[in-house]
């Protein structure tokens, strides 16, 4: 249970560790907060000869509000980005997934950025980045790119990454106007990864007529889900009109979740159901009554 | 491939010390093996079982996930480091022997540390705040009623630690 050598670099600036990954190519690897990567090199599911330690780039641990958005620095962690003020009064659906992020212990030391990187599909930050339409920022040899959260991840424990970038920052927008926000998931045991989990942001207008919905599900795919067809048939009603179980079913209608150890395909799907119909009763409960 | 090796320096609980180390080791080996620190325990080497918890910069994080590298100039303090100077235990140790906490004791360096940093953050806890903060600990023992005992009268008596 114990990793094997490799060698350990330490950059100062990410354009040093860019130059770093391009010189040892698919040897090399970045580490950040290690939450996830180090248990795998223990294990040997993972190897890597080269380490890129983000660790001491403090120009990547920042948390910065503008009028429309929240910047998050890709190595802020979790923990941090968890009781930050500003994330906390502008992007209040992370401050909320933060919590069910393993152990206080894990995200004492796991990284924002390092949650997106990893992409697992049971994964909160990531279900919160796809749920806001937030667009991630990496820095590689040629120019920054941002890439929106719908095309970031691609496949299990796969992002649209290339091996010499490094994901610097994510951008969160801000809904403005009467909106709640709201995580629901279920898990064996507390820290666990969610068996099935719903993340919902949801903007009132006239009359308490649904302006604006966005409902997100972790645990369904292999990549973390937008609920498209129950955001359509939710916008523009009436939230007191709104059947929320029929919401949830749209929710999870077209999904094909994993089958594993955990839970079968049909009990994620029923998992969803209801944590799609509870995230939105209570975003709606929040949007209407602060 | 080459092995590099490694210099690291950081405090220990509250002393200075440094080693020479493959970028692979962990914290937690370093403690135990470099400074014979062996109260730190390890479960499962990867990341579960939480009997690895110590202090980074104040911080608690398992030892198992975090290369001594990554620890170089940080401040650690480790089970060893949390009873008073002058001896006897602290009010988290006192609590975990007051409440029948342990039975093994396996777990418990790993118990101790992290309700140690939680209070310190969170002096007024509930009930259910604390089963929280727990979680991320297993024993394979006490059935957790004595540990949760043990934390809920140390959330009591931090005032005299
Ligand atoms: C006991 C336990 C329970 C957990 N429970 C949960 C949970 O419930 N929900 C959850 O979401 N997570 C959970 N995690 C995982 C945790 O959130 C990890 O911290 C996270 O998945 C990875 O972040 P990290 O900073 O630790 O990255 P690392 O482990 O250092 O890296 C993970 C991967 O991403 C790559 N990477 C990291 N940062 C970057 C970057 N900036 N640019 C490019 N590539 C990068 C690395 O190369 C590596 O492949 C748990 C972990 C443990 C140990
Ligand atoms: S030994 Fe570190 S968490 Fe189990
Ligand atoms: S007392 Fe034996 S493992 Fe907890």
């Amino acid at each position: 249970m114990k990793a094997a050598p490799f060698c350990y670099h330490r950059p100062g600036t990410v354009a040093e560790a860019v130059e770093t990954l391009a010189a040892f190519g698919d040897g090399a690897k970045v580490l950040a907060g290690g939450q996830s990567l180090v248990p795998l090199m223990a294990l040997r599911l993972a190897r890597a000869e080269h380490l890129v330690d983000l660790g001491r780039i403090a120009a990547l641990r920042y948390v910065r509000g503008a009028a429309d958005s929240v910047a998050v620095g890709a190595m802020t962690v979790q923990a941090a980005a968890g009781r930050d003020p500003v994330i906390a009064a502008s992007v209040p659906l992370l401050a909320r997934a933060i919590p069910f992020i393993g152990h206080f212990q894990v995200r004492n030391r796991g990284t924002v950025g390092g949650s997106c990187a990893h992409a697992d599909p049971s994964a909160e930050i990531p279900a919160v980045a796809v749920t806001l339409d937030a667009e991630l920022e990496a820095s590689g040899r040629g120019r920054p790119r941002l890439i929106p959260a719908a095309k970031f991840f691609t496949s299990t424990f796969t992002t649209s990454l290339e091996p010499d970038e490094v994901l610097t920052a994510l951008h969160f927008p801000v809904w403005p106007g009467r909106s709640g926000f709201a995580v629901r998931e279920f898990a064996r045991r507390r820290g666990d990864f969610a068996v099935a989990g719903a993340v919902c942001a949801v903007t009132l207008g006239q009359g308490e007529r649904i302006e604006r919905v966005a409902i997100g599900l972790l645990g369904l795919g292999a990549v973390p889900l937008r609920a498209a067809a129950a955001e359509r048939a939710a916008t523009g009603t009436a939230a007191g009109d709104l059947d929320v179980t029929e919401i949830g079913h749209l929710a999870v209608a077209d999904t094909d979740p994993p089958d594993d150890v955990h839970a079968t395909p049909g009990y994620r799907r029923r998992v969803g159901v209801a944590m799609a119909a509870r995230a939105l009763t209570a975003a709606l409960e929040e949007a209407a009554h602060g | 491939m080459e092995t590099q090796v490694a210099q690291v320096a950081m405090t220990v609980n509250g002393t200075p010390r440094r080693a020479t180390v493959e970028p692979r080791k962990t914290l937690a080996d370093t403690l135990r093996e470099d400074f014979g620190l062996t109260g730190t325990h390890l479960g499962c080497e990867h990341g579960v079982c939480g009997a690895c918890t110590v202090l980074v910069d104040g911080a608690a994080i398992r030892a198992c996930l975090m290369f001594a590298v990554q620890a170089d100039g940080s401040e650690v303090v480790t089970v060893e480091g949390l009873a008073p100077a002058g001896g006897g235990l602290s009010a988290v140790q006192r609590a975990f022997r007051e409440e029948h906490g342990l039975q093994c004791g396996f777990c418990t360096p790993g118990f101790v540390v992290s309700l140690t940093a939680y209070l310190r953050d969170h002096p007024m806890p509930s009930g259910a705040e604390l089963r929280d903060a727990l979680s991320g600990n297993l024993c394979r023992c006490t059935g957790y009623q004595g540990i949760i005992a043990a934390a809920r009268r140390a959330a009591g008596g931090m005032e005299d630690q």
